[in-house]
């Protein structure tokens, strides 16, 4: 029991007492709206009060940093230990140019570097290929072979700065790069660190960068988890993505409930397929979640991630390893929920969504710059971004104490309400027979494609509101300073490529390509054949249309 | 006689998977009453004029989020001209700046709509600018 039955009781009497007083304030001056809602439209009541965590178990529920079911976070000292990494996620036109920006950012005060690749890249296709034209170096870097991988890590100490990777399907060719730039550089595998995103589940639910169908992809995720117990030790292999769902229009709690239930699936295959321990791997599994503009509810929701993964591990897969029951994870800022118009409120809602991370207990963030919604940020736009983290770990206080919200009635039982409909979510596609069983019967997807088109709605009604879009409109336009990519990078990329194929060894070329064919034909750990390859200067599509010949190819269902 | 309804098309050309318009559209011209053909992520703009014509279509409404769009979009328009089919209205949507305003009207498309465009001022241009073809 949370209370003694005194304040309980006394809870209730003033309770009593003030929805007398509302009720008869409400029949003269009614409330503005009729319905409270957040922007998932979860409906909020208008207090809350012992009454609604009655029933919580202070040492069960909430208990300490540290310690299970960790719900005020892994550390024992929080953010006293050591602040979140600030790592903003870039990437622009070639190697040398996000190389640039890179070395910008470290300069800034950065902690940690986190790569944006473009189309071509993210989908496994060189900047040669006719689906390529037009989309070279444009929302990101384009990396084609171990050459453009160097330019891109030169100058970037690659013992010391830790490295995220959002790709997907080539995450075994873009990884071995990695892996084979710091064995030229001369540090050891075991003592890089980093992540790739490499989790495709949320790729057929939400994001769209699918290459192979869902079966394959899992079992190339499950390569990486094995190769990187093994010889990657500090290096996390996935990085389990609510972000992408929401972006794509889910509501918070569908965000929490897929993206857990994606870690559960990815679980299940590593210990099926691999025969690891799930204390082998499972410290090594990492997450990502949007901070979406209502603010209680993204605290909530992280909160309840990190309670829901304990008690996953714990009680489903008998976790013993305390860190196997760790959530940590990266947070985005929510590019969803910035406007074109009237571009510098973005600042501002930027950092009342970092506050929120924060708040919530993450361990990495990225700003969004204020005119992401618009191009790829600028240099200015992203030290103001980069500043406004600054500015919340070191000027607000917030960091001073851990979890400073809980045992807020508010809190904690949003908390509780979004863990426990989360739980329905997953028991729910359990029942379905697994998450890559559910995608195929279009669940998660249409389940986003209601609550997203629910919200257009709300916004074009001006049920909820949009500062700039429905409300508050102004006709004159805020022009910023936008970021171009030259045309030219694409022919200059291409030339490049050109080269390289030139140039390289096509006997060594060959065979490396052939043992990729045969470890995928075998059922093999594809990671050391890739590496070898990309050693040979094999480029990400040659890797991938390997893939693709093995494996087949995954097509857009066009669910709405 | 019943009214034939307007066929519309939403299609997302390229490589981009920023499909969250595009599926909202999709929807929002389905209650609107028109028939709609939906053709899912990463389409060439080949295979977009293929669709466009097996199915017949008045509309052809693309997305694009990835900057591509000044390649991509006029592409369709060409492709379309190129099979005799330059009947079909193309409007297009996504993140494409001011400035590319002009180049893709120029290239033939109808109408852009950009983030913010309410659903209701869309589906009131289809209204307003498309007929069904006989």
């Amino acid at each position: 029991m949370y209370f003694a039955e005194k304040i309980l009781e006394e809870s209730r009497e003033l309770n009593q007492k003030w929805e007398d007083e509302v009720r008869r304030t409400v029949s003269s001056f009614p409330e503005q709206k009729a319905r409270w809602s957040t922007v998932s439209d979860l409906e909020i009541r208008r207090l809350y009060t012992p009454e609604d965590i009655k029933d919580m178990d202070y040492a069960r529920d909430i208990g300490v940093p540290g310690e299970y079911p960790f719900l005020r976070g892994n550390q024992s000292t929080g953010y006293r230990g050591r602040y979140w990494t600030f790592r903003m996620f870039s990437g622009m036109g070639s190697a040398r140019d996000t190389n640039e920006r890179w070395r910008m950012l470290l300069r800034q005060g950065q902690t940690g570097l986190s790569t944006a690749f473009d189309f071509p890249t993210l989908m496994g296709y060189d900047s040669d290929s006719p689906k390529a034209r037009g989309e070279v170096g444009r929302c990101g870097v384009a990396i084609d072979t171990l050459e453009d991988f160097l330019a891109l890590m030169e100058g970037i100490p690659m013992d010391k700065v830790t490295t995220s990777m959002t790709i997907n399907p080539p995450a075994t060719a873009l990884w071995a790069m990695y892996c084979a730039a710091a064995e030229l550089k001369g540090v050891p595998l075991g003592k890089i660190g980093g992540t790739i995103q490499n989790d495709m589940l949320k790729e057929f639910i939400a994001q769209k960068t699918f290459m192979c169908p869902p079966e394959p992809s899992v079992k190339l995720i499950s390569d990486t988890v094995e190769f990187g117990t093994k010889h990657v030790p500090k290096w996390n292999p996935i990085s389990i993505s609510g972000y992408h769902i929401r972006e794509a229009g889910s509501t918070a709690v569908q965000e929490l409930a897929f993206t857990l239930r994606d870690g559960i699936e990815y679980v299940e295959d590593v210990i099926r397929r691999k025969g690891l321990s799930v204390d082998d791997f499972a410290p090594r599994l990492s997450f990502f979640f949007n901070s979406h503009i209502d603010f209680f509810e993204e605290i909530c929701k992280m909160r309840a991630a990190r309670r829901l993964w304990a008690k996953v591990m714990k009680d489903r897969f008998k976790a013993q390893n305390p860190r196997s029951m760790w959530m940590r994870f990266h947070t985005q800022t929510a590019g969803c929920s910035l406007t074109a118009q009237q571009p510098y409120n973005n600042i501002v809602r930027t950092a009342v969504e970092a506050l929120a991370a924060v708040l919530g207990g993450t361990q990495s963030l990225h700003t969004n710059s204020l005119d992401e919604v618009l191009c790829l940020p600028s240099d200015h736009a992203v030290e103001i971004a980069l500043r406004t983290q600054q500015i919340i770990a070191e000027e607000t206080g917030v960091a001073n104490t851990i979890d400073p919200l809980a045992g807020s009635y508010f809190v904690e039982a949003l908390t509780n309400e979004m863990e426990e409909k989360a739980w329905e979510y997953i028991h729910k596609i359990d029942d379905m027979g697994g998450m890559i069983a559910a995608i195929e019967k279009g669940f998660p997807q249409l389940e986003i494609a209601d609550a997203a088109y629910n919200f257009q709605k709300q916004i074009d009604s001006c049920e909820k509101t949009m500062v700039g879009v429905n409300k508050y409109i102004t006709s004159e336009a805020q022009a910023i300073p936008m970021l171009e990519i030259d045309d030219k990078v694409e022919m200059e990329q291409i030339s490049r490529l050109k080269a390289v194929r030139r140039k390289r060894d096509g006997k060594a070329h060959k065979k490396s390509m052939d043992d990729i064919r045969q470890a995928c034909r075998k059922g093999k750990n594809v990671m050391p054949y890739c590496i070898e390859a990309v050693k040979n200067l094999a480029s990400v599509q040659e890797i991938c249309d390997v893939y693709r010949e093995v494996y087949g190819e995954y097509r857009d269902p066009g669910l709405y | 006689m019943e009214d034939k309804k307007i066929r519309v098309m939403v299609a997302k050309p390229g490589l981009d998977g920023h499909d969250r318009g595009a599926r909202v559209l999709a929807r929002c011209f389905r209650d609107a009453g028109f028939e709609v053909i939906y053709t899912g992520c990463h389409q060439t703009p080949e295979q977009i004029v293929a669709a466009a014509i097996q199915e017949d279509v008045d509309l052809v409404g693309l997305s694009c989020l990835s900057g591509a769009h000044r390649y991509l979009f006029p592409r369709v328009v060409e492709l379309l001209k190129q099979h005799g089919a330059d009947d079909i209205t193309v409007i297009g949507g996504g993140i494409i700046p001011d400035q590319d305003f002009q180049m893709l009207y120029d290239a033939g498309l109808k109408a852009i709509f950009t983030p913010g465009a309410s659903l209701d001022s869309i589906v009131e241009w289809v209204k307003t600018n498309v007929k069904p073809m006989p």
